[in-house]
């Protein structure tokens, strides 16, 4: 058994690539990631780890060198928020593109105009068709746990192709909590040696990458790369299971809270989960039939599993800590996709919440359920999208 | 011991970049790049910016390349190969490689002076052991000739047209040499493919630097400069006699100017070899024509006196 402290999340993602020790990293100060980079620094200079840092002149840079780091064959790791992930977008899409395994800590962090520090899911979400796999985190036990597997995920044979873990930025990134660590040895056999595919530096195999493609050939690379983040659903539940095995806890494809009977579900992403699972408890003390759904892996999105977790519901209530301005929010688009691909037709209303760091409270969630109560009774929904939370 | 910088020698080397390759008939960039991989004398891991050489060499499923070569996008060679760098130097403690490898970065005047400047800059003042060799030949000509911070004044591009009011590109060049000199690495020149011993022995001098090295090398684009096909290095040679590319280095800071033409030519020799200079030649441009002279002018009197400078310095230690 691992010790037990009480830690921060970037704390927590800081030792968690303390032991991994990857090869290379590059990365770039930005609030409220900093201190991930910050802390692993100090474990450079003070020997802890042996990883190249390049401490490089913005975001855009940062993945750049992620790039050519992993593409000249070793372990790369970094992490971002917000405008930072947003400068890399470019690069974000490269590096799926050449099927390079970069694991990324991403705090997740409202986008500007106006600026402001605080979490909301903007920018992870806004990195949604960027080809990564997406994990997300509820707390800092989980953010630290996911590094691990999406390290493995990323790596994969089969996969190959970047990853990010999000936690909300400041809620968790900055907030203490108690958890528990693997020992070193127990996250260096989990994580195993990297294997090198077509590396830069075997200098006597020479390789090409990155070259012009053009319509003979592009649509058959993205064609390839949708099939190998598909492939991404079946090894993230066997990487769950061999992680469970090491760490006894276990993880899925999301979290079912109290859904198996459940004719009133939300869906709730990251650290809002937690306050909406007593809200859950509440409902449920008084013989109200209510369950929540947590997604984990974003992408690629397990639509049949969901589908299938939400199917007695007859009402759902999709929480959104984003916005497509003019569409729905993104969650509800992946939860109106799931279940309209597998037949059924409960009815569901996007509540848009939390931006910018604002409180995500109890009221808020039971304000919600009370109204999906309502709509379960009248099988009418007056306002399919709207904000919550907003001072008028 | 390394390959005499003869002809006869240099002929028996195997050439890195084949043939076959898309760039157009009488472009200076690959009579450049295949002068800088002939020099090496050890084993290369390269770095694209987007550009012509790009494009043109690595159309799939085909590579012109022998050498590891990566491309990514359009302003961040220099972050690219810091990252390939960071990657060798973190395998080589660990015992993961064991050869010499050397890295090296190209880029176009858009991809070095423009878009990639800040990532240039971030990874020369981090002291990557890498050497950046940008081909200069004036303009975004991959995307059409498009104006460049390295466009020469007066140029008519396609951004910049020589109309009835404006006459091209009004601003001179930005001296990117002397900006990429003043990051204080240990090796930086100017080059021309003219100068082709003069440039191989650059290369070396760049690659056996432990440390960033950065190499401006002159590039004729026929379809930019409106030349015909067969006088790319004959256009370089004009272009060090009139010191409009003057040929120099700066190792550890000091400067060596490499070519003194014996008779510093007027730069409308230069100028009137190319038709997209031909409008400075009406009698209504004469004012930019003169400025053309005065800029080329006051670069190389600014050369010579540093020169003379660093000359006196010696001499005075010499005799203390």
């Amino acid at each position: 058994m691992g010790k037990k402290l009480a830690i921060t999340g970037n704390q927590a993602v800081a030792e968690a690539m303390k032991q991994i020790n990857p090869d290379v990293c590059a990365a770039y100060p930005i609030t409220p990631s900093t201190e991930i980079m910050q802390r692993f620094a100090s474990f450079v200079s003070d020997g802890v780890v042996d990883t190249e840092l390049v401490t490089v002149e913005s975001e855009h840079s940062a993945m750049s060198a992620c790039i050519g780091a992993s593409a000249a064959g070793g372990r790369v790791m970094t992490a971002t928020s917000s405008q930072g992930l947003a400068l890399m977008w470019e690069m974000l899409h490269i590096a799926a593109g050449m099927r390079l395994p970069i694991a990324m800590a991403l705090v997740n962090r409202a986008l500007s105009a106006p600026i402001n520090i605080h979490g909301d899911h903007s920018d992870g979400m806004g990195s949604r068709d960027c080809s990564w796999i997406q994990i997300y985190s509820e707390n800092a036990q989980e953010a630290y746990d996911n590094i691990f597997q999406a390290v493995r995920i990323a790596e994969h044979e089969e996969i190959r192709l970047p990853a990010m873990v999000c936690m909300d930025g400041f809620i968790i990134s900055h907030s203490i909590e108690s958890m528990e660590f693997l020992p070193d040895e127990v996250v260096r056999d989990f994580i195993g040696e990297f294997k090198p595919t077509n590396p830069l530096l075997d200098v006597d195999k020479p390789v090409t990458y990155g070259p012009l493609v053009l319509p003979d050939y592009y649509i058959e690379f993205k064609k390839a790369q949708h099939e190998a983040i598909k492939r991404a659903k079946k090894v993230t539940l066997d990487v769950a299971k061999e992680f469970e095995k090491v760490s006894g806890r276990s993880y899925g494809l999301f979290e079912s809270y109290r859904l198996d009977d459940a004719e009133i579900a939300i869906v709730v992403l990251n650290s809002a989960a937690g306050t909406a699972k007593d809200v859950v408890d509440a409902f449920r003390d008084k013989g109200i039939k209510v369950g929540l759904l947590k997604p984990r892996l974003f992408r690629p999105f397990p639509y049949e599993e969901v589908a299938d977790a939400l199917g007695s519901a007859r009402v759902i209530g999709v929480f959104d800590r984003a916005d497509s301005f003019g569409g729905f929010g993104p969650m509800y688009m992946e939860i109106a996709s799931a279940m309209i691909a597998s037949g059924s037709s409960p009815v569901m209303i996007n509540r848009i919440y939390g931006l910018g760091g604002r409180d995500f409270m109890p009221e808020d969630a039971e304000a919600v359920i009370k109204e999906l109560v309502e709509i379960a009774d009248t099988g009418k929904a007056t306002t399919l999208k709207e904000y919550i939370g907003v001072r008028e | 011991m390394s390959t005499p910088l003869r002809l006869k020698e240099l002929s028996k080397k195997a050439d890195l970049l084949t043939g076959g390759h898309r760039l157009c008939a009488g472009c200076g960039a690959p009579i450049a790049i295949r002068q800088v991989l002939l020099a090496a004398e050890v084993p290369l891991v390269a770095s694209n910016a987007t550009g012509c050489l790009e494009v043109s060499t690595t159309i799939y499923p085909y590579t012109a390349w022998k050498i590891p070569w990566i491309h990514t996008a359009f302003e961040n060679a220099a972050a690219t190969i810091s990252g390939v760098e960071a990657m060798y130097k973190a395998l080589k403690k660990k015992g993961r490689v064991d050869r010499k490898i050397k890295f090296i970065a190209f880029g176009g005047d858009g991809g070095t002076y423009d878009i990639g400047f800040q990532s240039l800059s971030g990874a020369m003042e981090r002291r990557h052991d890498i050497v950046y060799i940008c081909y200069d030949n004036g303009a975004y000509m991959n995307t059409g000739i498009q104006r460049s911070s390295a466009t020469p004044l007066g140029a008519n591009t396609t951004t910049c047209p020589a109309g009835s009011v404006i006459h091209g590109k009004q601003q001179p060049r930005k001296n990117l040499t002397k900006i990429m000199a003043a990051h204080n690495i240990p090796y930086a020149a100017q080059a021309s493919p003219a100068h082709w011993r003069d440039l191989m022995t650059k290369v070396r001098k760049a690659l056996d630097v432990d440390g960033p090295a950065f190499i401006n090398i002159l590039a004729p684009c026929n379809r930019g400069w409106r030349t015909p096909t067969h006088n790319a290095v004959e256009l370089c040679r004009i272009a060090a006699d009139t010191c409009f590319w003057p040929l120099y280095e700066y190792e550890n800071g000091r400067l060596t100017i490499n070519y003194k033409p014996k008779e510093k030519k007027p730069v409308t020799e230069f100028l009137k070899t190319q038709g997209r200079f031909k409008h400075l030649f009406s009698p209504d441009s004469q004012d930019l024509l003169k400025q053309a002279q005065e800029n080329v002018d006051r670069e190389w009197e600014n050369l010579l006196r540093e020169e003379a400078c660093w000359r006196e310095e010696a001499e005075t230690k010499g005799e203390g």
